[in-house]
């Protein structure tokens, strides 16, 4: 199944990180191994740019479905940037069991 | 070594010298005795900000809030002339809670043309009136302009909801929040309505949380690891001075260097600050709205060029920040127990343009959880500690000013209310 606009078809394998809401990405770091993240951030942030540019050519908010999920897997690549170029683990360090939820976020 | 100037006294503190300098107790972050004097003196008669005018945009949007440091809850509602009211969130027949969804002690929030009780089916225009009660005649010498909800005093400050709970209060908030608000009176808050909401359950005292983003001393210690290891070797060197620090009856602000719009070098961020343009501090370009440039002379009050963010401590336990790159941020503090609170933080940004604002804005609002992840982790320890009581006072620096006029204030405030409560002698009758 198709999910990402054609031109992003080389990011299909990571479709799994198209997820709507802050909890759910961040609970996907959470749970992710190291490799994984280091895998989706490999093949993604040099796509970064390019996404950029083609999203920003359509209306916000009223994005293709597909350009859609494109932005979710990009607010994802946010959320991994933090494991991967700053923590070296999935976890804020010196964090422990502190929590701090999302509880409203922007419709899109 | 200095890098900014302090005032004339040598110190900020000394420059207010009401503070003292003296190491300081912190018995009234460990004491539940203290704690519902501050329910008294405090929260039941200061005014409280407990939300923006965007949450009841409409005729009949309504939004709960629940106040368990003044022992109870409110709801707002714009009425059907457009004003904003408050009202104790009681039924007048027997004390159901009047509005809530499921779960009874959670928040809500919605539109509606008037108030139903679950209960009994009483039902309550928007300003309150009682309007309906079922089978009405059952009662006894009864006038239904008796029973209006009972209303809380209400009051909008720059689009700020803010209520107070003392009905005998003379105060206008403006008048309350005095010259730091004065100050930041025309800044755009009113075209910021992207809003990020977070919500914590933090085991301290309120005021070890505000302590914690009232001071940047620990900056560049606890966050070391944010920087790139350059970058953080030589902000720990440098250590943290502000810009400027005011002190205006209870309330209180500090202004800050920092950020980075463009940085001037480079290396010094990480790879997907440099993509998006965008960081801790938020999207390195100002939205092009009016009101930014000049910005409200009380912001930045040091006029200078390195301004980054200028965070003022609105007491008791409203926070706002207003950052260089033009959005702003608000933190609140609500008492659950002398030893826990719920932490609010919301990011208000101008909506974005296209999916690169969009992006540069999420950049920022998930930096500030890393951050606060980090903030919020230490805060239960510290309060565990500081409750052994092994050691009762402590002393604050220079750039921890707010830090001691907090707790000054917050004794100040129900020493003032004791004084106030200790009856007057009556000689017996003989």
């Amino acid at each position: 199944m198709t999910t990402l606009p054609g031109e992003f078809a080389d990011l299909e394998p990571f479709a799994d990180w198209c997820l709507a809401s802050e909890a759910e990405r961040y609970a996907k770091r959470l749970s992710s191994s190291m490799d994984e993240m280091q895998a989706f951030y490999d093949a993604a942030f040099p796509r970064f740019a390019a996404g950029m540019a083609y999203l920003d050519e359509l209306e916000l908010n009223d994005l293709p479905e597909d350009a859609g999920q494109l932005l979710l897997l990009f607010y994802s690549l946010i959320n991994v940037s933090f494991p991967i170029e700053v923590w070296r683990q999935p976890r804020v360090p010196d964090s422990g069991a502190a929590a701090v939820d999302a509880v409203l976020e922007p419709a899109v | 070594m200095a890098h900014f100037a302090k005032p004339a006294e040598g110190s900020w503190t000394e420059h207010y010298p009401q503070l003292g300098t003296a190491p300081v107790n912190y018995e009234d972050s460990i004491s539940p005795e203290f704690y519902e004097l501050e329910r008294k003196a405090i929260f039941n008669k200061t005014w409280l900000n407990v939300g923006r005018v965007e949450q009841v945009s409409r005729t009949g949007s309504y939004f709960t809030k629940e106040l368990d440091c003044a022992g109870t809850s409110v709801v707002v509602v714009k009425d059907k002339d457009g004003e904003v009211r408050a009202f104790h969130n009681i039924c007048r027949h027997r004390g159901n809670k009047l509005v809530w969804n499921d779960f009874p002690r959670e928040e809500t929030s919605g539109t509606c043309r008037q108030f139903t009780c679950k209960y009994h089916g009483w039902r309550y225009d928007l300003d309150g009136a009682l309007n309906f009660v079922q089978q009405e005649s059952e009662f006894f010498d009864f006038d239904k302009a008796d029973y209006g909800l009972a209303s809380v005093q209400t009051e909008v400050w720059e689009g700020f909801i803010f209520v107070n709970l003392d009905p005998e209060n003379t105060t206008s908030v403006r008048d309350y929040l005095g010259g730091l608000g004065a100050g930041i009176e025309g800044y755009p808050f009113g075209e910021m309505t992207q809003v990020y909401k977070y919500r914590a359950n933090v085991g301290s005292n309120w005021k070890l949380f505000i302590d914690a983003f009232a001071e940047f001393y620990h900056a560049p210690v606890l966050h070391a690891k944010q920087a790139t290891d350059e970058e953080s070797r030589k902000l720990q060197g440098y250590g943290f001075e502000a810009l400027a620090y005011e002190i205006d009856g209870p309330h209180s602000m500090v202004s800050s260097w920092g950020g980075m719009a463009p940085p001037k070098d480079p290396s010094i961020v990480k790879p997907i600050e440099n993509v998006l343009r965008s960081g801790l501090f938020g999207p390195w370009d100002r939205p092009a709205i009016d009101g930014l440039d000049p910005l409200p002379e009380g912001l930045n009050p040091s006029r200078s060029p390195a301004w980054g963010i200028d965070s003022f401590v609105l007491f008791p336990n409203f926070m706002l920040l207003v950052w260089a790159p033009g959005w702003y941020l608000t933190y609140h503090y609500w008492p659950t127990s002398y030893n826990s609170h719920i932490f609010e933080a919301n990011l208000y940004f101008v909506p974005p343009k296209n999916a690169s604002e969009r992006l540069r804005q999420e950049l920022a609002a998930v930096t500030f959880k890393e951050y606060a992840l980090q903030d919020g982790n230490t805060l239960e320890a510290t309060q565990s500690m500081i409750e052994s009581r092994a050691v009762t006072d402590f002393p604050l620096g220079d750039q921890e000013i707010l830090l001691r006029h907090l707790h000054k204030t917050a004794r100040q405030y129900v020493a003032d209310f004791e004084q106030s409560e200790t009856p007057v002698e009556i000689s017996a009758a003989s």
